[in-house]
């Protein structure tokens, strides 16, 4: 099996230039692969770094070193260093991020943000939000809230609408920052078999899941970044 | 993945008198913009933002450097055949010039009366670019003119109004739809939100976001807003005294900057 998400000696240190260029090392030296169908689950304490360390994944921070490698469209593609609209490309089609806060767009709706990635993708207007209709029923959200804006939905109506918009692309990559953090039982097990059908379908997949329950029943690895901390 | 560059800047720099002596308002740019990017200039008042989106658009010319942009054909050819045609604007004719700023680009200023004519109505003032490249068929034109108000959420009744008996937000949208019923592939923008409303501001985006979409239009956005920036753009340069600081992927510079300056920008912003 072929690796498709790769870090190679990937280190990341802030440095803050308004505390007089004070460095914030976070982790050094990350190295791993992640194969299709793969499900690797990050571990450490809260402040280890899970977070920026799925964000240099997704190219959103900057790598201090190393290299972030993800395989896209039959080549390999160093995130770190590539252009920006090489990042947009690579996250068009081949990786899909779910965070854990929804960034909204005022006055659009939520058929439309999660109808969004499919857009992009080339897809028809009209089958683009059949098929966010489908993601939202599936993660239970209300009908009546489809065509609302998200910004005044509660934080697990929003996690679930930030899900729908992630995945809906079936992109070859994912990553999940703690997606079931604000669901209850029911919805959780909802975003544990679409984990399943992602991973069924060959998606790599690489998340933060603080419920033991559910890093148990979707991961089929861990990763503990505590021993890639850096001293300061 | 279109490889093919729209506009090429190098070292690109301009300078003015200032009391005795002068000063550089921009110096050392360089990019390059590729068709369907949307690029934010950002920073404060004097960081010279306004200077370069100038420059960009032959409004002034370079003191040092270039600015290089894919001309096409009067008949929109070169494309077509592929050729590349990155032309020095310093090297085009006065006529040339006026005809790519018409045609093939778009102007949106800050305040919508520079971008207006006043004294004609909304309808004539969407047609005027039409005009110039040649369209003389009045139904035609107006018909036209009626789907860019639709376009823009302009009520259509207003088409034989002046724009002075328009809002603000209803200027800046007719300014919008004057500038791509020729359909430019290039816009350049210059603070196109600010001074308005902040619910008329909100639909603008909006606007401008789809637009930007679904008509693969590249543009340069010249804004102080940081979240303006966020919303609309792909990549995003950062200035300072004149000089760029920092350049990059908008979401990788607001959430990981690496310049002082950028990082202090980013961090005396009040979020609500």
């Amino acid at each position: 099996m072929t690796a498709v998400l790769e870090t190679v000696d990937l280190s990341k240190t802030f440095t803050l230039h308004e505390r007089g260029g004070m460095a914030l090392p976070v982790f050094s030296s990350i190295s791993f692969r992640v194969n299709p169908g793969e499900c690797l689950a990050l571990t450490g304490h809260s402040g280890s770094g899970k977070s920026s360390l799925l964000r240099c994944l997704y190219g959103n921070y900057s790598a201090s070193s190393g290299e972030v490698r993800i395989h896209h469209q039959n080549q390999w593609v160093n995130l770190s260093a590539a252009a920006p609209r090489e990042v947009l490309e690579v996250r068009r089609h081949t990786l899909g991020y779910v965070s854990q806060f929804l960034r909204v767009i005022p006055r659009v709706s939520t058929l439309d943000i999660v109808a969004e990635p499919l857009r992009r993708l080339g897809v028809a207007a009209s089958d683009a939000r059949d098929q966010a209709e489908r993601w939202l029923a599936r993660l239970n959200l209300h009908e009546r809230l489809w065509h609302l804006p998200p910004a005044t939905f509660s934080g697990g109506e929003q996690q679930r609408v930030n899900i729908a918009h992630g995945l809906i692309a079936n992109h070859p990559v994912l990553l999940l920052d703690e997606p079931t953090a604000s669901l209850d039982a029911d919805n959780r097990r909802v975003v544990v078999a679409l984990i399943h059908a992602a991973r069924a379908r060959g998606a790599a997949v690489v998340g933060i899941f603080h419920d033991d329950e559910v890093r148990e029943a979707v991961a089929s690895r861990c990763l503990d970044i505590e021993q890639f901390r850096q001293p300061f | 993945m279109n490889n093919r560059i729209l506009l090429s800047v190098r070292d690109a720099g301009k300078q003015f008198m200032q009391g005795s002596r002068m000063r550089w308002a921009c110096q050392g740019v360089s990019f390059d913009l590729y068709p369907g990017e949307v690029l934010a200039v950002v920073g404060e008042s004097g960081s010279g933002k306004s200077t370069l989106l100038r420059l960009l658009a032959a409004r002034l010319a370079c003191d040092v450097g270039s600015v290089h942009y894919d001309v096409r054909d009067e008949a929109g050819t070169a494309e077509a055949t592929g050729a590349s045609a990155l032309v020095n604007l310093a090297q085009l004719s006065e006529a040339r010039l006026r005809w790519l700023a018409r045609t093939d680009w778009g102007f949106v200023e800050q305040h919508a009366r520079d971008g207006l004519r006043m004294n004609v109505s909304g309808g004539a003032n969407i047609g005027e670019r039409m005009m110039a490249l040649g369209a003389r068929h009045y139904g035609k034109l107006r018909s036209e003119a009626l789907n860019w108000m639709e376009r823009v959420e302009l009520d259509t009744g207003r088409i034989d109004d002046l724009p002075g008996t328009y809002s603000g937000g209803m200027q800046q949208r007719l300014q919008i739809a004057r500038n791509l019923v020729t359909h430019p592939r290039l816009v350049f923008m210059d603070e196109p939100t600010t001074g308005l409303d902040v619910s008329v501001q909100a639909r603008l985006l909006d606007l401008l976001r789809e637009l930007v979409d679904q008509l693969h239009l590249a543009a340069v956005i010249v804004t102080h807003d940081l979240a303006v920036a966020r919303l609309l753009a792909h990549r995003m340069l950062v200035m300072k005294d004149g000089c760029v600081v920092e350049q990059g992927l908008t979401d990788r510079v607001l959430d990981d900057p690496q310049h002082p300056y950028t990082q202090l920008l980013v961090s005396s912003v009040l979020t609500p």
